[in-house]
């Protein structure tokens, strides 16, 4: 007769107890991870969105600095309250040149997946200063600093190659204007031709109504501002996506 | 690393070849930090750079230092036979600092909450930038440290074998505590990878990396080493713990830095996969780092400390690998109703309830240790603290399934249901565990009688308890009311309240819940006094000496 299997030889090896451990642990990942890149239909084919323009980006890395994350979620679930407070729900495609992602995981503040061009620049402008002098009740930190700090972006072409080694569809040229393309969108009557092919739907202004410097402020409004707006849903029915 | 083959008239803690390499190499390591210094990108990296290189000039000259001192001393009279209690000694200080200040900075935050002008309208102390530090805080600097003491302890006793390496566990707790500051320092200075509880940078996780894979290496080679025939079950979860945080750390902190002297990165993959590979390393966080260490120490202090045997031997086979098989696969209900595919989502939710069987598994035999010893929670308010966190961790536990369940998730998702669920866990079990190890370590270590007082001990207990009760009370009002308000309809069928009315709602619920947290912070001031006088000798006058003295070096199995 063979001798049964005993707990007792995996209780007296340790090289044993590390191996099936590591083999035990490693499954879930795998079998949950592995397909969400193999499977095509995790990410949709949406028309309309494109990579972060330099500018866009910069105020998204200012975003992720300060930790509003924190208190602000970028995910509009797929529940009837939840549309109708914030717009249609998120979709995968919408986050695909997100690295790393931005859902976020507590609401202390609303969603803002759909926050640009809810409120104007000034409106912004007023809020990072001081939250409460547009909502009396928030709980927001104030963020005044932003509006007088100078935006480092000496190595935003960087930044881009970075992103682009990582996936995120940024060529050659993208890379070699992204200092120019950051500066034109953020320059009142630049000449934004190149921008705008390059980043179609960016919006190019003075963001922070100080046009004789480039804020943290303006990156930051840039970011806010296109939040949520790459997707046309009046083009689509709501039958074209999967809830 | 250790003075493993070295040769028979060695005296301890002399320069070994080992030794001169791990100098070489934080020579090699400081120069290298002096040129990113010096072509740092930003001003983080180039502060943080020349916090390493002060640090492993530090550490080279504390092993040249060592040599002396070791010369000096001459040879010890076999150094084999006495267990390394130093490391474990300032593990347990370096817990009872971290875990201050990280309870400090939750009642700060809490109260920024309650008080939006704590904030003081500037960059180093706003909440979005104190948040990471007070989570980073108290897991891992609290909470890591809190493991790294209790493991290097238990694997020592259960073992019956001296910690290995000679240097290598110095490495493991300072190279750690390194670690802690910089992450720390980087999220004041607004340095974040954004990925919650994975916050610091690419050479933060890096160098992290080299400390955890060394402190595997200890571990393992203290097992090897064993006189005991079976490896303890409490090492099982210290083992599978350790390794398993090495493969979620590496696999959630793949980033592409802007540029070797930057201190920003990107992650690897992006949107959904991120996020599906960031709640697999999160929940998983809790699950190996949270559950499976502190069951570690479980497994072992209360056994000891009720002088009982573990109630089964049986169920702790079934519950250890039950528990780490079904715990990987939870990590997508942190992702209800969002583009994860829903596939994945109804997977995560699935695994989450069964996971519910084997925590309390695990919460079954700790509590029924205690079978022929109950009285004890009478007597021994040092037993009442880790029973107590053996039935927060089995509240916590049974809490966690329910809000996995994708009906209920959409309620308490975004809601502060999720954080009084965290801290129940956080500031019972894990909270509460450390705590009982620590008043049991502190007299074994500092070879004392006993606590200097069982009455301080009384005390801490019933305030932080009262303080954890306030903090999740509060916030299951507050997440439930908060979640219902903004699903609720008026009569027209419109949305009934605005976001901000919301906020409003919650006022008094934050006020409540930061005195809570004073309450904790409290019981824990009275425990770093406790310690203190009981380190320096000193017996409370009015309570006389009758507590379980310390048993004699041997496994609890």
């Amino acid at each position: 007769m063979k001798k049964k299997f005993s707990h007792a030889t995996i209780e007296k090896s340790p090289m044993l107890l590390l191996l099936l451990t590591l083999i035990v642990v490693a499954i879930g990942g795998l079998v949950e991870i592995v397909p969400t890149f193999l499977i095509k239909s995790t990410i949709e084919d949406v028309k309309g969105v494109r990579p972060y323009s330099p500018l866009e980006l910069a105020g998204r890395n200012i975003y992720i600095r300060e930790g509003c994350y924190a208190c602000h979620s970028k995910m509009i679930r797929s529940l009837r309250s939840e549309v109708e407070r914030y717009g249609h729900y998120s979709l995968a495609a919408e986050s695909k040149y997100d690295h790393p992602f931005q859902w976020g995981s507590k609401r202390t503040g609303p969603d803002l997946a759909r926050v640009g061009g809810k409120y104007s620049d000034e409106w912004h402008r007023l809020h990072m200063a001081d939250p409460r002098s547009v909502v009396p009740e928030s709980v927001m930190p104030g963020y005044p600093f932003l509006e007088t700090t100078p935006l480092n972006y000496r190595n935003i072409d960087g930044a881009l190659r970075a992103l682009s080694i990582a996936g995120v569809p940024y060529d050659a040229e993208a890379i070699g204007n992204a200092k120019a393309d950051l500066e034109a969108q953020a320059t009142p009557f630049a000449d934004t031709d190149d921008l705008m092919q390059r980043y179609p739907k960016a919006v190019a202004r003075d963001f922070d109504g100080n046009p004789a410097m480039i804020s943290e402020l303006d990156a930051l409004i840039a970011y806010l501002q296109m939040l949520g707006t790459l997707v046309d849903f009046n083009a689509y029915e709501t039958t074209d996506f999967k809830q | 690393m250790a003075a493993r083959g070295a040769p028979g008239h060695h005296v301890p803690g002399t320069m070994t070849t080992a030794s001169w390499g791990i100098v070489a190499s934080l020579i090699a390591g400081a120069l290298l930090f002096i040129v990113i210094a010096a072509k740092a990108q930003d001003a983080p990296m180039a502060a943080h750079a020349w916090l390493f290189t002060l640090a492993f000039v530090a550490g080279a000259l504390a092993i040249g230092q060592r040599h002396f001192n070791a010369l000096e001393r001459g040879p010890a009279a076999s150094e084999e036979v006495h267990y390394n209690d130093a490391v474990v000694k300032a593990g347990v200080i370096a817990t009872l600092f971290w875990g201050i200040a990280g309870f400090l900075v939750g009642v700060v935050i809490a109260s920024q909450l309650a008080f939006p002008a704590l904030n003081f309208d500037t960059s180093f102390i706003n909440f979005g930038r104190l948040r990471p530090l007070h989570t980073s805080a108290v897991i891992f600097a609290f909470g890591g440290n809190a493991l790294i003491a209790t493991s290097f302890y238990v694997v020592q006793r259960t073992s019956r074998a001296r910690l290995a390496g000679d240097i290598a566990p110095w490495f493991v707790f300072w190279g750690y505590q390194l670690f802690i500051v910089v992450a720390a320092t980087g999220y004041l200075m607004g340095v974040t990878q954004s990925k919650e509880y994975a916050e610091p940078e690419w050479y933060a996780d890096i160098w992290l990396t080299i400390v955890w894979v060394v402190y595997l290496l200890v571990f393992l080679a203290t097992l090897a080493r064993r006189r005991e025939p079976h490896i303890y079950v409490a090492n099982w979860f210290y083992l599978a713990f350790i390794v398993t945080i090495a493969m979620l750390h590496i696999g959630n902190n793949l980033a592409i830095p802007e540029t070797w002297t930057s201190s920003k990165s990107y992650a690897l993959f992006p949107g959904v996969q991120d996020a599906l590979i960031q709640w697999w390393y999160g929940h998983n966080a809790v699950g190996f780092f949270l559950t499976a260490g502190f069951l570690g120490m479980m497994y072992y202090f209360i056994p000891k400390r009720a002088e009982r045997p573990v109630y089964s031997y049986r169920l702790s086979i079934i519950h250890f690998w039950s528990l780490i098989f079904l715990y990987i696969w939870a990590g997508p209900h942190h992702l209800h109703f969002t583009a994860l595919p829903d596939w994945a989502q109804t997977l995560g939710m699935t695994f989450s309830i069964m996971l519910w069987m084997p925590s309390w598994g695990g919460m079954i035999n700790g509590l029924m240790t205690l079978s022929g010893a109950w009285d004890k929670l009478r007597t021994d308010p040092v037993i009442r603290m880790l029973v107590v966190s053996v039935a927060f961790y089995g509240m916590s536990t049974f809490e966690g399934p329910v809000m996995s369940i994708k009906a209920v998730n959409s309620l308490s998702h975004y809601t502060d249901w999720t954080v009084g669920h965290v801290h129940s866990g956080a500031l019972g079990w894990v909270g509460f565990v450390s705590f009982g190890a620590i008043y049991c370590l502190v007299p074994w270590l500092w070879k004392r009688e006993r606590l200097y007082s069982m009455a301080l001990v009384s005390w801490h207990f019933w305030i932080a308890t009262l303080g954890i009760v306030l903090y999740i009370t509060s916030m299951w009002v507050s997440g439930i009311l908060q979640g219902l308000m903004w699903r609720a309809y008026d009569a027209q069928g419109f949305l009934e309240y605005s976001f901000v009315e919301t906020v409003e709602a919650m006022h008094p619920f934050y006020v409540i819940r930061a005195l809570g947290g004073v309450l904790f912070l409290t019981g824990a001031l009275i425990m770093v006094y406790n310690c203190w006088m009981t380190a320096k000798g000193r017996v409370r006058e009015s309570e006389p000496l009758q507590v379980p003295s310390r048993a004699a070096a041997q496994p609890a199995e």
